[in-house]
């Protein structure tokens, strides 16, 4: 397959979606150390999806995401430690440890969290459009959800909304073929999720998940259409989770032939493939990369581990402005 | 002497005149008027963009509002009543509720919501819920339930004003009642409970539309020589336990009016409180007025009898002072 893009952003792809990858990757070694706990939803064999599409937005665009959002976060400009100590559990954290891996925040970047409700960050993100519309803002909000959010009434109440009212909201939805452990066909009537947005009148494709060009050209050209014209629009992202839902998981619902055919498909090895073979890159960049990301890792993990814990005396903070008691 | 809907509608134009930032959305509070004809006229006077008709998507309207309230604007969002709230919980729990505290202080939610509360029209079990304590029971909201019409006015105020998340309950059966109103007064602090009826014998103790059932009972109390002090909570979280302490360490008896079911209730809440903190004060054993704990039933025989009534509160402030 030919690529038509420049060395520049041939590199930054790459190194986006290594930078994603090896973070998930100690996030998993650190999580079975018992440094990070809770829930862990890792991204591995989504990075384009994240990449491609928050390549596509403006710093100024608002952003809602889901429960497996460090990808997101990262690209959106979130420094890795932030991110890193936030599933620490640290003071230092994106959230100040009070979110963990699935609530990261970021005022300055936008960011306006991972949600864990399935389906609940949809009626925010038509909320946060609603007030750009009102300010008479040029902002786009992009709202990531899952397939399995599609189930949810939010998603198709969302959909009305947004449309009725002609609301910016970038609907873009991480079809990963599973909620949970249950397969895409065995939660969804319709073969295809982009049949739903028409019936709202919303404008609805397409595009491979795996390939990160194709994703942020799609995503770009979306993001614009909701800019000017000010109505939402609707892009399904297709694309595979390669690790199991959370680290709870013993993945008895999918065959392991199956993760194994998707891992052909891995975004970073074909952007690889790819660059390499237009010429755009050489195996020496490919290694440069690894390396800063390396580095770039290792200081997110130094940055958790010494960060503080915030006192226990401060249990009771941010629950409302002012403390009540 | 003002109506409890022309109050609020009151309060709404003048937060709407005043800021920009202000608008209303809910079903039917537009066109239609409100189903309870508390925006009637707004949708002339401040166009379609500030007075909003949604769609019946209690979840997504909420949830529209905690957002908009995220990207800055200043939201009121009229829910028709709280039984229709249910549909809207998750919004409430897992986003208004938490969204200051799981970011770290880093995002706000300043959204006001209204609803109608309470039994008493015959609309039966689906119409007629009092949830009131499922809101309270959350931290990271506030929740008031204006009794009186110069309350429904200045709650609102204070609702749009305040940086937090504010529930307002509104008792259904208030909105044609006449009181003193007085726009331009300074409100009193909305978070504070109110002595309605002073008194020396034993404290009434109700919010909403059962304050209105309890000021009855004291003034028939008073006729027998019996003096209830009656008092207005206000507001049901935070709840201003210091008040209902001080009212209890003054007459030692307490009754507890709530319509809610007693299982669970604010009521119990009130007299856990009052066992813990004024156990030595109390001279007699606490006493609750709650609704029967079945479904609402429409014929009205049956729901006067399922409801908190003024002979009950009488009864009960009765025998708390050994006299029933």
């Amino acid at each position: 397959m030919s690529i038509d893009i420049s060395r520049d952003d041939a590199l930054d792809l790459l190194s986006q979606m290594l930078r994603i990858r090896r973070l998930e990757e100690e996030s998993a070694e650190l999580y079975s150390q018992q440094k990070i706990r809770g829930f862990l939803h890792l991204y591995i064999g989504e990075e384009a999806v994240g990449v491609g599409a928050m390549r596509a937005l403006r710093d100024d665009d608002n952003v809602v995401a889901t429960y497996r959002e460090h990808g997101h976060a990262l690209v959106r400009g979130i420094p890795a430690g932030e991110i890193m100590a936030e599933m620490y559990g640290k003071a230092n954290g994106c959230s100040g440890g009070r979110g963990g891996s699935m609530h990261l925040f970021s005022l300055e970047r936008r960011f306006y969290g991972g949600h864990a409700i399935v389906g609940g960050g949809l009626p925010i993100a038509v909320g946060l459009a609603l007030a750009d519309k009102m300010k008479g803002e040029s902002r786009v909000t992009a709202c990531f959800f899952g397939d399995g959010a599609t189930d949810e009434g939010e998603f198709h109440e969302a959909l009305n909304l947004a449309a009725l009212w002609k609301l910016p909201v970038l609907f873009l939805c991480e079809n990963n073929r599973y909620a949970m452990g249950t397969a895409f066909d065995r939660h969804v009537s319709d073969d295809d999720i982009v049949n739903n947005p028409p019936a709202y009148g919303v404008h609805s494709e397409t595009v491979d998940g795996m390939d990160v060009v194709a994703v942020e050209r799609v995503v770009h050209n979306a993001a614009e259409s909701v800019r000017e014209t000010g109505e939402p629009r609707f892009v399904e992202l297709r694309t595979y989770r390669f690790r199991a839902h959370s680290m709870y998981d013993a993945e008895l619902y999918r065959s392991k032939a199956e993760v194994e055919e998707w891992k052909k498909l891995d975004p970073i090895e074909q952007l690889k493939e790819r660059a390499l073979g237009a010429t755009l890159i050489t195996g020496a960049d490919i290694e440069t990369i690894e390396q800063e990301v390396a580095r770039e890792i290792e200081e997110a993990v130094q940055f958790a581990e010494e960060g503080e814990w915030e006192s226990i005396d401060d249990l009771a903070r941010h629950t409302y402005a002012r403390d009540l008691s | 002497m003002t109506t409890y809907r022309e109050a609020i509608r009151t309060a709404l134009r003048r937060l709407l005149l005043e800021d920009s930032r202000v608008f209303l959305m809910g079903e039917d509070v537009g066109r239609y008027g409100g189903a309870y004809a508390v925006s009637k006229g707004l949708l002339e006077e401040f166009g379609e963009d500030r007075i909003r008709d949604t769609p019946l998507c209690e979840s997504t309207f909420v949830g529209a509002g905690i957002g908009a309230a995220l990207g800055g604007m200043r939201p009121i969002v009229e829910v028709m009543t709280v039984n229709f709230s249910m549909l809207a919980l998750d919004q409430v729990v897992n986003n208004a509720a938490v969204m200051r505290h799981m970011s770290g202080g880093q995002f706000e939610v300043p959204i006001a919501v209204r609803m109608a509360t309470g039994a008493g029209k015959q609309i039966a079990a689906q119409h007629s819920h009092s949830l009131e304590n499922w809101y309270a029971y959350i931290p990271g909201i506030k929740v008031l339930a204006p009794a009186t019409v110069q309350d429904a006015h200045d709650m609102l105020l204070a609702a749009v004003e305040d940086p937090d998340p504010v529930f307002i309950f509104e008792h259904q059966m208030l909105y044609g009642i006449e009181g003193p109103f007085d726009p331009k007064a300074t409100p009193s602090s909305p978070w504070q409970a109110a002595v309605r009826h002073p008194g020396s014998d034993v404290s009434l103790i109700a919010y909403g539309g059962s304050v209105h059932k309890a000021m009855t009972a004291a003034e028939e109390l008073e006729k027998e020589r019996i003096s209830a002090e009656v008092i207005d909570l206000r507001s049901l979280r935070p709840l201003d336990r210091p008040a209902i302490i001080s009212s209890v360490s003054r007459t030692h008896r307490a009754v507890v009016i709530d319509e809610a079911w007693k299982t669970g209730s604010l009521a119990s809440e009130i007299s856990a409180t009052l066992a813990e903190e004024a156990f030595y004060e109390l001279d007699a054993p606490i006493a609750r007025v709650c609704t029967r704990e079945v479904p609402i039933p429409y014929a009205k025989h049956l729901e006067d009898a399922a409801l908190p009534q003024v002979p009950a509160i009488i009864e009960a402030a009765k025998r708390s002072l050994g006299n029933g």
